[in-house]
């Protein structure tokens, strides 16, 4: 066992982990954050997506000692004190971007870090950047008219292909 | 997944000194290792991570060259060369998905030699040069055969030398569900000629496709491929495409990055 440190929704936290202990098991089953999912466990599905240092990671294809250090950002960090949405939860609710609500998680952090890094996508630029997301439900239409309101851009009554 | 220590490594020397533990493995990104390990497919004793060690993290674009750190990540790449040599950007920026990039190193990626990742078929197509802890080695000697390269047990990619030429392109046909190369071509075009290297097509790994380097420096065209064939003989053939489409691909797709360069 060692002791890992590290920095999540702007607490410090530390625990002991094994060397093979993923990021998302110390979320979940070390911190109780079970807000991050485990969908698919062989880095597709995008579900367990976090932030480490500012950057979407997936949380099961990296050691919680990698994380060491770091800062993380998860869903439980997005919204308010208060329980206000963030800008970006609040467009899911809107746009009915979710149905069972699995991916969600994922799809909020992997959103969030877009719109960081490119404030305005287009449509074509919000569908490439989720290729790392998967949802069974959605089909990604509204999941998609969810960013772009998000992103402060009209919404299109009906998203193009 | 089996239990191993883990050592973040805070530099070169530390790294190949916590390497000489029998069964220890180098950790770049993860991306493709901790898969592999989750499949209990490697039973590494302990894990050296390379990630933190600052000397091996950055990009250097000068004259006609770009240099980048090993454990540099795609989505460093894909940002940082962008100008210097945007076949490459466009290459590194296609790997994956946002988060894979993230944390996924070219370093990493040239180590394992998957016989369907990108950077290889960029590597040998540029001519580079892999840059380890103990040499130099070009890529025309680095790569071995699937999974199979010239480093040495314990040996560490700390950088890799891309000489920038005057065009290039890189077509990938990309199996959906793993986001590899089903095949991909990679096409430069240096002064003194041109130099084709294909991915995720051949038993033996990523290979110059010599036939169409000699019909380009002939006659820089579109239809320069059109008396060519590859055999499928030495072509993977598996579920996602057999050895004979594979073969058609490749024509295919170099056909395309030619296109693009015209």
């Amino acid at each position: 066992m060692a002791t890992v440190t590290m920095t999540v929704n702007g607490a410090s936290v530390s625990g002991d982990v094994e060397g093979r202990t993923l990021l998302v098991q110390f979320l979940r089953e070390s911190l109780k954050l079970t807000g991050t999912h485990v969908g698919c466990d062989t880095s597709q599905c995008g579900a367990c997506l976090v932030h480490v240092n500012g950057e979407a990671v997936k949380s099961c294809t990296m050691l919680a000692l990698e994380a060491d250090g770091a800062e993380v950002a998860t869903i439980e960090g997005e919204a308010s004190d208060d329980g206000t949405l963030s800008v970006v939860q609040q467009a899911f609710q809107d746009h009915h971007g979710l149905q069972c609500g699995f991916c969600t998680p994922g799809m909020v952090m992997s959103a969030t870090a877009l719109l960081k890094e490119n404030p305005k996508p287009t449509e074509a630029e919000i569908r490439e950047y989720l290729e790392g997301n998967i949802c069974r439900c959605t089909g990604y239409h509204n999941i998609v008219k969810a960013i772009l309101a998000a992103s402060g851009q009209e919404v299109p009554a009906v998203a193009a292909e | 997944m089996y239990n191993f220590d883990f050592v973040k490594a805070g530099s070169v020397a530390d790294a190949v000194a916590a390497l000489k533990e029998e069964d220890a493995q180098a950790l770049g990104g993860g991306q493709t290792l901790i898969p592999t390990l989750k499949q209990r497919l490697a039973m590494p004793t302990t894990l050296v991570s390379l990630t933190s060690i600052p000397e091996l993290v950055g990009i250097n674009a000068a004259g006609d060259t770009v240099t980048m750190g090993g454990a540099t990540t795609h989505a460093a790449v894909a940002k940082g060369v962008a100008d210097a040599y945007p076949a490459l950007a466009a290459l590194a920026g296609g790997i994956g998905d946002p988060a894979v990039r993230n944390r996924g190193t070219v370093g990493g990626s040239l180590a394992n030699n998957d016989p369907s990742a990108c950077y290889p078929a960029a590597a040998l197509a540029s001519g580079a040069t892999i840059i380890t802890d103990k040499r130099e080695i070009a890529a025309d000697d680095y790569f071995q055969g699937m999974f199979a390269t010239a480093l040495d047990e314990g040996e560490i990619i700390t950088g890799v030398k891309f000489p920038i030429p005057e065009v290039a392109n890189y077509q990938k046909f990309i199996q959906p569900a793993s986001r590899f190369a089903l095949v991909g071509v990679f096409v430069a075009k240096f002064a003194d000629g041109f130099r084709v290297a294909v991915t995720g097509a051949s038993e033996d790994g990523v290979f110059r496709w010599t036939e169409a380097e000699e019909a380009l420096d002939k006659d820089f065209r579109t239809d320069a491929l059109m008396d060519l064939d590859i055999l499928p003989d030495n072509m993977i053939g598996d579920i996602h495409g057999t050895k004979a489409y594979r073969a058609h691909l490749v024509k295919v797709m170099t056909g395309r990055a030619i296109a693009a360069l015209l």
